[in-house]
């Protein structure tokens, strides 16, 4: 289904521009990191590409065979866990994905092995910690194959042991062949991360450029401004 | 005074004794009630959760019938109630006017806003923290309600208790569309009216302290059913 497509992708609320004409092609293979300060739009634009949001103008195309939204999946800030065990939270995505019963509990099981959470298969997933629940989140989407997997701020909340793991769990779902769109304020994660950046100020998209030379030499002076720690007021 | 305390004295033999005509009133009160509250839950547990969810014109409007519907009273219900059921009326040909059946159609429609009104709150304030997270996993409409129905279980429970109760302490509707008959349709309330007024205190008040005792113990169990499942579910 890749490549997606955004052409003048323009989404305002209100009669505030929040994504302003942005056009991009985000195809298969570069780890994709899309990275700027709070409010410059890299949550909703991510929602945008995943199908919550719709445009007010412009278009998002899945270019590639097969259905948009079958084969993307999203993990969030805040992972929100269904009051049952933690098991059940990765089997009702697949089985909203159409897998049969049988197959449900094999590859649920296997998830959770792959994610460190085998020992917690069975306990309610709202009481295990910040970081067990974002696991069980990075489960959640991974079990369903996904050719896509954005993640939206995945380590946002976590401290450095479960962002740790966190990272290595989407280097395996990486490993496995699936694109990874993450968004972060995090200059080091995206440097770990990421291979090349999609840079958003204001709603725009200003730079995308491979991981070095954005770190290097940032092609805009927000860019430039950003690394350097200073708020891009003027 | 003396007399007071007789009559509590005697309250207790009665409750103590199993008194047949306690027992009766007891029972049937439980029986009529409890049958409206399943019925007007299996109405107004879907209703809630519909409303939450969907998105139709005139929903706000409904919204606010609905909440307005709690505070309906009971005597206009029952007044409602019997002008339907009555030989002349429009369901007249049923001839449930002055059985159980009538006071159990008189109290569904006295808790059926309460049930709904209340659910489609919890629901909705669920919706809010679920509703990205259910359509990324791809739920329909459909699906998030029954899923959200789920997972409010137990704050459900508290609400579909609390319309026991409304319904179980209502005396207005019951005595229009029931008549108080001895031994058919003579209930807690009603007859707690009717031996006040003819000076059998002890009855009275066997029957008050039996309604009494009966709410406070509905209210402990939807504390403790939402205590325990927050521990345990988190």
């Amino acid at each position: 289904m890749l490549p997606l497509v955004l052409d003048q992708v323009t989404f305002a609320v209100n009669g505030k521009t929040i994504i302003d004409r942005v056009s991009v092609e985000i195809g298969t293979g570069p780890r994709t990191i899309i990275l700027g300060s709070n409010g410059a739009g890299k949550s909703v634009l991510m929602r945008l590409c995943h199908g919550l949001l719709e445009p007010t103008s412009g278009s998002i195309v899945w270019r590639g065979a097969g259905k948009g939204h079958q084969r993307q999946a999203m993990v969030f800030q805040h992972p929100v866990m269904l009051r049952r065990s933690a098991v059940a939270n990765v089997i009702y995505g697949l089985k909203l994905a159409g897998v049969t019963p049988r197959e449900r509990e094999l590859r649920a099981r296997d998830v959770l092995e792959a994610v460190g959470l085998a020992s917690v298969a069975g306990r309610p997933a709202r009481v295990l910690s910040g970081g067990e629940q974002q696991k069980l989140a990075l489960a959640r989407a991974w079990a369903l194959g996904p050719e896509v997997l954005f993640l939206d701020e995945p380590t946002a909340n976590l401290d450095p042991g479960a962002t740790r793991d966190v990272e290595s769990i989407i280097g395996q779902i990486r490993a496995g062949g699936t694109k990874i769109v993450m968004t972060t304020h995090n200059l080091g994660q995206a440097k770990r991360l990421g291979d090349e950046i999609l840079f958003l100020n204001q709603g725009r998209l200003v730079e995308r450029s491979p991981i070095e030379s954005f770190f290097s030499k940032p092609a805009s002076t927000d860019a430039d401004a950003f690394i350097r720690g200073e708020l891009p007021w003027n | 005074m003396n007399e007071i305390s007789l009559a509590f004295g005697e309250a207790g033999r009665l409750i103590v004794g199993l008194d047949a005509t306690l027992t009766g009133i007891v029972s049937l009160s439980i029986r009529v009630s409890l049958t409206a509250v399943v019925i007007a839950s299996m109405l107004g547990l879907p209703l809630g959760a519909a409303i939450a969810v969907g998105r139709f014109p005139g929903r706000q409007a409904l919204i606010v019938v609905l909440n307005a519907l709690m505070g309906l009273p009971p005597v206009v219900v029952g007044l409602f109630v019997y002008l339907m059921l009555s030989r002349a009326g429009p369901l007249g040909q049923f001839g449930i006017l002055f059985t159980p059946a009538a006071m159990v159609v008189a109290q569904t429609i006295l808790i059926l806003p309460i049930v709904a009104a209340l659910s489609r709150q919890v629901i909705e304030d669920a919706w809010q923290e679920y509703r990205e997270q259910l359509r990324s996993l791809g739920a329909g409409p459909l699906t998030s309600a029954v899923t959200l129905l789920w997972d409010t279980r137990f704050s459900l429970v508290t609400i579909v208790l609390a319309g026991f109760g409304r319904a179980a302490a209502e005396v207005g509707a019951v005595i229009i569309v029931g008549g108080n008959i001895d031994g058919v349709t003579r209930v807690m309330t009603t007859a707690i009216a009717l031996e006040t007024s003819k000076g059998d205190l002890p009855l009275a008040l066997g029957l008050g302290v039996i309604l009494l005792s009966l709410v406070l113990a509905l209210n402990a169990a939807a504390y403790w059913v939402k205590e325990a499942a927050q521990r345990r579910y988190g």
